[in-house]
């Protein structure tokens, strides 16, 4: 480590003020501090004295998704194996997912911080760390077979119009993964939705087992097939689907990291998950088709459901900000959610475009309860003069 | 059930801003804070629910091929359809001039706030708009008129609120400079209508 800081104590004069380079400041400061964490606290009458920033945040929040991208990789594995009929053993079965799997990660990471770097060097600001975590979400939210040029297409579509029109982390409206995934779905239906794509080499179709399906639950569900798909099974996550969001159990982890380090809100985890229970539950007493009649509680392990309503409903910069509307932000996710999936046969998985829906009109949502607060204190301050 | 049917598919599914791009033009010019553009939005309900049923029963009852036939025989085959872009123009303006009045006495702020794009109501393209879907798709009855004139309102309301409320937050970001102002409104309104998308397809 101490060589490190040598190299880049060397090359700091060179960057800074009136040196050579120093049009390529942002991008020294960017390595500077991913390898040293930057360390002033504030030491007179202020009250944080943590070094805790926005790299910290957003470490913790990768952290938390890893749970799920090793289960999403094995997953992908076991699918794949499913399909061809054979047995492989633990190792072999995560290694075949890893191939398929962390090239996407590279794809997306590189993309999106090549992206980031270059306006940020254009722009004069400097590199902020919001893409860590978004180059995650991005691969874990895609189906496995997606091709990788479609990856880069759509997260630098994210990244440019989605983050960096707007100036950048922090200042986003809508959540770049989701960007990512609402714009492949839209422009490339085919490689998004149907049975095939959910598991890796089926859309080739070679040595695949007869009668072998690769629907998602979902999918099996429309057409009142949910039966295959058992609540245990739904809940651990060996079922086809995206990535990362099969597994409720290992999302759950990832909660529980969240929440415990106050990353992530609990109001609107809580509140997402109330919202879908409870719209899920009045569909059950109607009844009228497959998905209505789909168990609560199953409604909510399958899909994208607890994906997204922990590690994207729960996004600080496109979610509501003020405490009472994060309530109302996340049922309405969360009856969206159900919503879209029973309503409409073409897009069964509904969560993703409930949480964008919702990331429109949170600030409208904020607007109205900080109005309400707004109000309610002029009346206090009338009937006390 | 029908009405409710209708209601809804006017405000999400066939939302006249996200599905349409209709009355773009004060949507994207007084969306700039939320109070303004719900005042607006209020009105835009209203010319809507009193316009549509307004043109819907004279649709019936004096513009389309036959409705005549209540004053007599002979007037059985009289086709008055070529009327009716003007007729729904001059039911919107006169309309338009009494919510003009009404907003004038009794939200003056508002109506100075509102400017130009009060008496231009008569002129959005929501608004006609609307009473053309109510022909072309042939609603049965005055009820399922009104609920699909409210219901449009509504939709157009919640699209310039919301686009209001991100604006103002937007006054925190770091837009490009080339963007500031209606480019960046343009790429939100895109970014929405994408959101909105997520009701594609639903039938009820």
């Amino acid at each position: 480590m101490k060589a490190l800081r040598k190299i880049l104590d060397n090359i700091k004069p060179h960057v800074e003020k009136g040196g050579k380079f120093e049009k390529l400041h942002s991008t020294f400061d960017a390595f500077e501090t991913l390898f040293f964490v930057p360390n002033t606290t504030n030491k007179g009458g202020v009250h944080v004295r943590d070094a805790m920033d926005m790299k910290r945040t957003m470490a913790v929040v990768v952290l938390a998704l890893v749970p799920a991208l090793l289960f999403g990789m094995w997953n992908t594995g076991y699918q794949h194996f499913l399909s061809l009929g054979q047995e492989a053993g633990f190792w072999e079965t995560f290694f075949h997912g890893f191939i398929k799997v962390f090239p996407m990660i590279v794809v997306s990471y590189v993309t999106g911080l090549g992206i980031e770097f270059g306006f940020a060097q254009m722009r004069g600001h400097e590199v902020n760390e919001g893409f860590l975590v978004s180059g995650m979400l991005i691969p874990l939210v895609l189906p496995v077979d997606i091709p990788l040029w479609m990856v880069v297409v759509a997260t630098a579509f994210a990244v440019v119009i989605g983050k960096e029109v707007f100036g950048g982390t922090g200042m986003n409206i809508w959540n770049p993964a989701l960007v990512t995934r609402a714009f492949l779905f839209f422009a490339y239906p085919s490689k998004m939705s149907g049975d095939l794509i959910w598991i890796s080499g089926l859309t080739k179709g070679e040595g695949v087992i007869d009668g072998f399906s690769g629907a998602t639950a979902l999918g099996a569900a429309v057409n009142g097939h949910i039966g295959n798909f058992p609540l245990w099974d739904s809940f651990i996550g060996m079922i086809p689907g995206s990535i990362g969001e099969t597994s409720t159990l290992a999302i759950l982890i990832g909660a529980i990291i969240l929440i415990y380090t106050g990353i992530g809100s609990w109001k609107i985890m809580l509140s997402v998950f109330a919202g879908g229970y409870l719209t899920a539950l009045g569909f059950n007493a109607i009844g009228l088709n497959a998905l209505m009649q789909v168990d609560a509680i199953h409604h909510l392990c399958l899909g994208g459901f607890a994906f997204g309503a922990v590690f994207m409903a729960t996004d600080p910069v496109s979610g509501a900000r003020t405490e009472k509307g994060k309530w109302i932000y996340g049922f309405l996710i969360g009856f969206f959610a159900i919503v879209i999936r029973v309503f409409n046969p073409a897009f069964p998985e509904g969560v993703m475009l409930a949480i964008l829906l919702m990331n429109t009109f949170a600030p409208l949502i904020d607007h109205f309860v900080v109005q309400g607060n707004i109000n309610r204190r002029l009346k206090r301050v009338k009937v006390n003069a | 059930m029908e009405l409710v049917n209708i209601f809804v598919k006017s405000i999400f599914i066939d939302n006249m801003v996200f599905a349409y791009f209709l009355g773009m033009c004060s949507y994207l010019a007084v969306s700039k804070t939320v109070k303004t553009s719900f005042g607006l939005g209020i009105a835009v309900v209203f010319v809507l629910a009193i316009t549509v049923p307004v043109d819907f029963l004279l649709n019936k009852y004096v513009l389309s091929e036959g409705s005549l036939a209540w004053l007599g025989e002979g007037f059985a085959d009289i086709d008055l359809s070529f009327l009716s872009f003007i007729i729904f123009i001059a039911v919107i303006a006169s309309m338009v001039q009494l919510v003009e009045m009404i907003v004038e006495k009794f939200a003056p702020t508002l109506y100075s706030s509102l400017g130009i794009f009060l008496p231009l109501i008569a002129v959005n393209c929501a608004i006609l708009g609307g009473s053309l879907f109510m022909q072309e798709r042939g609603y049965e009855t005055l009820g399922e008129a009104t609920a699909f004139g409210i219901g449009s309102g509504i939709g157009w309301l919640l699209a310039i609120v919301g686009i209001a409320a991100i604006r103002e937050k937007l006054r925190y970001s770091n837009v490009p400079a080339p963007l500031r102002g209606l480019g960046i409104t343009f790429i939100i309104t895109g970014l929405m209508g994408i959101a909105f998308m997520s009701f594609m397809g639903i039938k009820l």
